[in-house]
C-alpha cells in the first residue's frame, strides 16, 4: 500500500513536470510545424539561470524562478529570430539537424561556462521538509510540482478558450494560411507562442530540477522525453499532452519501482503500442 | 533514321555517364583508402571506425534517403549486427571473420525486418518516435540480458581469427582497416546495382509519392519492408566490422546518440546520394575527431555550429550542395 | 455482353448525410462512359469508392467476374482497374522514360528485381519508347518531370495509366487544369486508348465529353438521375434542373 502511494505520488509529480515542460513544445509543433529537438535545452537554461541566481546571486525562490523564465525568454528570442525561422516549413530532416545543431551548441557552452558538474537550485525552507497527511506524509517539493503543473494547465485551458488571444490560437493551429486571410496576425501569434512556451519550458526545467537534475547533457539526456510526450498526446493539444504526461510518468515510475533492472524498457514498449494504437495521437482527431 | 539515332544517343549517354561515374567513386574509396593508410598509420583504429560507421550511414541512406522514411533509431541494425558477431565469437568459438561478418549481416537483417515492421506502422512525427522507442528498447534488453552481452561493460572475449588463415587481426589494425576497406567497397559497389535497379527506382517512386506507388498496383509496404531488411544487412556488416576491429562491443553501438549522430552524419553529407552519405561521415567524423582533439572544452559546440551552417549555407548537404553546384556550371556551359 | 466491371446499388454516407446514393452502372469492353454532375454530386466520392480507397456502406463492385467490393485499391489495380488523377501526382524527380518503365515492369511483375537495369532490358524499352512515341512525348523522355509543362504532365498520366494495360480506365478530370490551347492533344491522346478498352471518364468540359464519350450518366446529390446517350443529356429535364439549379447560367456548367 505505502509503494501503490509513493509510486502515486512520484508518477504525478513527474508527470506534471514533464507537462509544464513540454506543453509548450506540443503548442509549437502543432502551430509552426517544426521538430523541435532543442525545447530541453530551453529548459536546462532556465535550470542553470535559477541555480546560478539563488546560489551564486543570493536571490530568493521566487525570484530566481522569476529571473530563470525572463532570462531563457529572452536568450531565446534571437535564436528563434535567425535560426528557427529559417526552417519553418523546411523538410523534417533540415528541421532535426538544425535543432541538434543548436541543442549542440547550448550543451557546449553551458558545459564552459558552468562545468559537468550537477547544478542544484536550493528549495526555500516552506518546500524541504513533508507535508503529514495523517495516514502518509509527502515531500512538499512533489506537492508544489503537482500543483504548478495544475496552475499551468489552468492558466493555458483560460489562455487558449477563453481569450482573444486564444481564438487565433486555435485558427493558426488548425489552418493558419486560413487564420491569416481572416485577419489573424499569424506571426504575433508565433512569436508569443514562442515565447511562452520557452517561458514554461524554464519553468519545467526549475521547477522539476529536483526530478531532472540539471547538467549540461540535461538537453540530450530528456530530448527524446518531450519528444515522445507531445507525440503520445498529439501535437497541439492541452487535453492529450497532459493525459500523455500522466499516463507515460505513470508507466516510467511504476518500472523504476519495480523492475528498476529494466531501465526505460516498458516506458517505451507502452510508447510503441499507444502510437501504433492512436497514430494521430491520444488526443488526435481524424482527418 | 535521324530520329532513332538521336534516342538512342539521348538513351546511351545517361547510361555511359552512369558506369563511369560509379568507376570514379570506386577508385576515389580505393586512392583516399591508400592515402589514408600511409598517412595516419598510427590512426587505422579511427579510420576502421570511420568504415564501420560509413556502413552504417549508408544504410540509413537506403530508408531515408532513397525510401523517404526518417528514423532516429537506425543503431538497432548496427548495434545487432555488432552484438550478434560479438556473441558468435565469446560465446560460440564462431571466430572466422567472414562467418562473423555474415552472423552480423543476418542479425541486421533480423533487425531490420523487426525495427521496419515497428516503424513502418506510423508516418511523420509518429514514426520518428517508434524509431526512437526501438532503439531504446533493443539498448534495454541488451542491457538487461547481460549474461550474453555483458550489460553495461560491454561484450569482450571477442577474438577473430585470421582473416583467410593468412592475416592475423594485428595490434595496429592494418588487417582490421583492409579488410573493412574491402568491405566497405563490395557493399558500395552492390548498393550501386541496387539503387539503378527496378527495385531502386520502386523506392526513389515510394519516396516521392506512396499513393501513386499503390496506384501503380505496387505495395508501398512491402517495398519499404524489402528495403529494411536489406538496410539491415549493410549496418550488420558494419556492426560486424567494429566488433572484430575493436574487440569488444559496448552498449553504445545500441545507442540513441549513434543513431542520430549517423542521421546527422547522412543529412550532412546529403540524402539520397551513396556518396553523400560517404561524405558526410568522413566529414563529420574528421571534423569531430580534429575539433576535439583541439579543444575538448568548445569541440561539441563547433560540432553543433557546424550543423547549423550546413543547414544555413548547404541545405541539400555537402554532397548535395556540391553536386547541384557543378551541375550549374556544367549547364551554364553548355 | 458480360460487363467487364459494374457497380450494383453502391450507398455511402458520411455522419448521416448519403453522398453515394444508390448507384449501379456497368461497363464493357470498348465503353466510352463519361460520368458528370454538378459540384457536390458525390463524383469525388464515387472514384474513391470504385478504386478501393473508400469502402461502401452496402452495395457490390465487381471486377472481371469478380466481386471486389473488399479488396483494397492495390489489388484491383492488380485486376485491371487503373486509374489517373485529377491533379497529376508523378514523381517529379524522375524522367517520363522511369515513369513508364516503371509501370511497364510492375506490369510484369519485375519491379522487385535488384540487380539489371531497365535500360539493358530491350522489351521494356521497346514499350516504354512506343507509348511515349504515341502521346507524343518522346523528345521529353529524360527530362524531370518537373521540368516539363502541365499539360505534358497530364499526357505523361495517361500514358502511366496506358502502360499498366488495364481492362478498365477510370480517367478523373483528365483536361482538368489544362489551359483550352492545349485541350486539343489531350482529346488526341484519349482518341489512340486500345479500342478493346472500357473507359469511365469523371469530367467538366462538356465539349470533351461530347466529343468522346458513347454514353453519359449524370449524378446528383449522389443519385443517378440520367443514364443515356450524349445527344439525349441536354434535352433531359431533370439534369437541366440539377444544372440550371445550382448554376447562374448554362455557360458555367458547359
Amino acid at each position: 500500500m505505502q509503494t501503490v502511494f509513493s509510486i502515486a505520488v512520484d508518477a504525478l509529480a513527474y508527470g506534471m513536470v514533464l507537462f509544464v515542460i513540454s506543453i509548450g513544445l506540443s503548442v509549437t509543433m502543432g502551430l509552426m510545424r517544426v521538430v523541435n529537438l532543442a525545447h530541453g535545452a530551453f529548459a536546462m537554461i532556465g535550470g542553470y539561470v535559477a541555480s546560478y541566481a539563488a546560489r551564486d546571486l543570493g536571490l530568493g525562490y521566487a525570484a530566481a524562478v522569476l529571473l530563470a523564465v525572463a532570462g531563457t525568454v529572452l536568450i531565446a528570442i534571437p535564436i528563434e529570430r535567425l535560426l528557427y525561422r529559417r526552417v519553418y516549413g523546411a523538410p523534417e530532416l533540415t528541421q532535426v539537424l538544425m535543432t541538434i545543431g543548436i541543442t549542440f551548441c547550448i550543451i557546449g557552452i553551458a558545459n564552459f561556462v558552468f562545468g559537468p558538474t550537477l547544478k542544484t537550485i536550493p528549495l526555500p525552507d516552506t518546500l524541504r521538509g513533508s507535508v503529514d497527511l495523517g495516514f502518509r506524509s509527502i515531500a512538499t517539493h512533489r506537492i508544489f510540482a503537482i500543483i504548478c503543473g495544475l496552475v499551468v494547465a489552468a492558466a493555458l485551458w483560460f489562455l487558449i478558450e477563453k481569450t482573444a488571444f486564444g481564438i487565433k490560437l486555435r485558427a493558426a493551429v488548425d489552418n493558419a494560411a486560413m487564420a491569416a486571410a481572416l485577419g489573424v496576425r499569424t506571426e504575433i501569434v508565433y512569436a508569443v507562442s514562442f515565447a511562452v512556451a520557452i517561458g514554461l519550458a524554464a519553468l519545467g526545467g526549475v521547477v522539476g530540477a529536483e526530478l531532472l537534475p540539471v547538467e549540461p547533457y540535461y538537453a540530450l539526456r530528456y530530448m527524446v522525453t518531450f519528444l515522445v510526450v507531445v507525440s503520445v498526446g498529439g501535437a497541439g493539444s492541452i487535453p492529450g499532452a497532459l493525459l500523455a504526461c500522466l499516463l507515460l510518468g505513470a508507466i516510467d515510475t511504476t518500472g523504476r519501482y519495480l523492475a528498476p533492472e529494466y531501465g526505460e524498457f516498458f516506458f517505451y514498449l507502452a510508447v510503441i503500442v499507444i502510437v501504433i494504437l492512436f497514430p494521430r495521437g491520444l488526443a488526435g482527431r481524424f482527418k | 533514321m535521324a530520329a532513332s539515332t538521336t534516342q538512342t544517343l539521348a538513351a546511351g549517354a545517361p547510361a555511359r555517364r552512369n558506369i563511369t561515374g560509379s568507376l570514379i567513386g570506386i577508385a576515389a574509396i580505393i586512392v583516399i583508402g591508400i592515402i589514408g593508410y600511409y598517412l595516419f598509420p598510427n590512426n587505422l583504429a579511427l579510420l576502421t571506425r570511420i568504415i564501420a560507421t560509413a556502413l552504417l550511414v549508408l544504410s540509413i541512406d537506403l530508408v531515408t534517403g532513397y525510401c523517404g522514411v526518417a528514423t532516429l533509431g537506425h543503431a538497432a541494425l548496427f548495434g545487432a549486427g555488432a552484438y550478434a558477431a560479438g556473441i558468435a565469437s565469446a560465446h560460440y568459438g564462431i571466430s572466422d571473420p567472414l562467418l562473423m561478418t555474415l552472423v552480423g549481416a543476418l542479425a541486421g537483417a533480423v533487425a531490420g525486418l523487426v525495427s521496419g515492421l515497428i516503424i513502418l506502422r506510423a508516418h511523420g512525427l509518429p514514426q520518428l518516435v517508434l524509431s526512437i522507442a526501438v532503439i531504446h528498447l533493443f539498448h534495454e534488453a541488451a542491457n538487461k540480458a547481460s549474461s550474453w552481452t555483458g550489460g553495461s561493460d560491454g561484450l569482450s572475449g571477442i577474438a577473430p581469427t585470421a582473416l583467410l588463415g593468412l592475416f592475423e587481426f594485428d595490434l595496429w589494425g592494418r588487417t582490421a582497416y583492409i579488410y573493412g576497406l574491402a568491405l566497405l567497397l563490395i557493399v558500395f559497389v552492390l548498393l550501386q546495382l541496387l539503387v539503378r535497379s527496378p527495385f531502386g527506382m520502386l523506392a526513389r517512386g515510394v519516396r516521392e509519392d506512396p499513393l501513386r506507388i499503390s496506384a501503380m498496383g505496387a505495395s508501398v509496404q512491402s517495398v519499404l519492408l524489402r528495403m529494411y531488411v536489406i538496410s539491415g544487412v549493410v549496418a550488420g556488416i558494419g556492426g560486424a566490422l567494429s566488433a572484430m576491429s575493436t574487440q569488444v562491443v559496448g552498449l553504445d553501438s545500441l545507442s540513441f546518440t549513434l543513431s542520430a549522430e549517423s542521421l546527422v552524419m547522412l543529412v550532412l553529407g546529403g540524402t539520397g546520394s551513396l556518396y553523400g552519405a560517404l561524405v558526410g561521415t568522413v566529414s563529420f567524423m574528421w571534423f569531430e575527431d580534429v575539433v576535439s582533439a583541439a579543444n575538448p572544452f568548445h569541440w561539441l559546440t563547433m560540432v553543433g555550429a557546424l550543423l547549423i551552417a550546413v543547414v544555413l549555407f548547404a541545405p541539400r548537404g555537402l554532397y548535395g550542395t556540391a553536386a547541384a553546384l557543378v551541375q550549374r556550371l556544367k549547364g551554364g556551359r553548355a | 455482353m458480360i460487363p467487364l466491371f459494374g457497380v450494383q446499388n453502391l450507398n455511402k454516407s458520411f455522419g448521416g448525410l448519403a453522398v453515394t446514393n444508390n448507384v449501379s452502372l456497368s461497363l464493357a469492353a470498348g465503353d466510352r462512359l463519361a460520368l458528370i454532375g454538378p459540384n457536390g454530386a458525390g463524383k469525388t466520392t464515387f472514384v474513391n469508392l470504385v478504386t478501393g480507397n473508400l469502402l461502401p456502406n452496402s452495395g457490390t463492385v465487381r471486377l472481371a467476374g469478380q466481386d471486389v467490393t473488399r479488396r483494397n485499391a492495390m489489388e484491383r489495380v492488380r485486376l485491371g482497374l487503373v486509374r489517373s488523377f485529377q491533379v497529376t501526382r508523378l514523381f517529379y524527380g524522375m524522367t517520363p522514360e522511369e515513369h513508364l518503365a516503371l509501370a511497364v515492369l510492375q506490369r510484369e511483375g519485375k519491379s522487385g528485381r535488384m540487380v539489371g537495369r531497365y535500360q539493358a532490358m530491350p522489351e521494356v524499352m521497346d514499350e516504354v519508347r512506343d507509348i511515349l512515341d504515341l502521346l507524343g512525348l518522346l523528345e521529353l523522355s529524360h527530362l524531370k518531370v518537373r521540368e516539363i509543362a502541365y499539360g505534358q504532365q497530364r499526357l505523361l498520366e495517361i500514358a502511366l495509366a496506358l502502360a499498366l494495360r488495364p481492362k478498365v480506365l477510370l480517367l478523373d478530370e483528365p483536361a482538368a487544369g489544362v489551359p483550352q490551347s492545349e485541350t486539343a492533344r489531350i482529346e488526341q491522346a484519349l482518341d489512340k486508348l486500345p479500342p478493346d478498352l472500357a473507359v469511365l471518364m469523371i469530367e467538366h468540359d462538356m465539349d470533351l465529353v461530347f466529343r468522346f464519350a458513347k454514353r453519359v450518366i449524370v449524378l446528383a446529390a449522389g443519385t443517378v438521375i440520367f443514364d443515356g446517350s450524349p445527344q439525349d443529356v441536354t434535352k433531359d429535364a431533370r439534369v437541366r434542373e440539377a444544372y440550371l439549379g445550382s448554376y447562374a447560367n448554362v455557360g458555367s456548367a458547359a
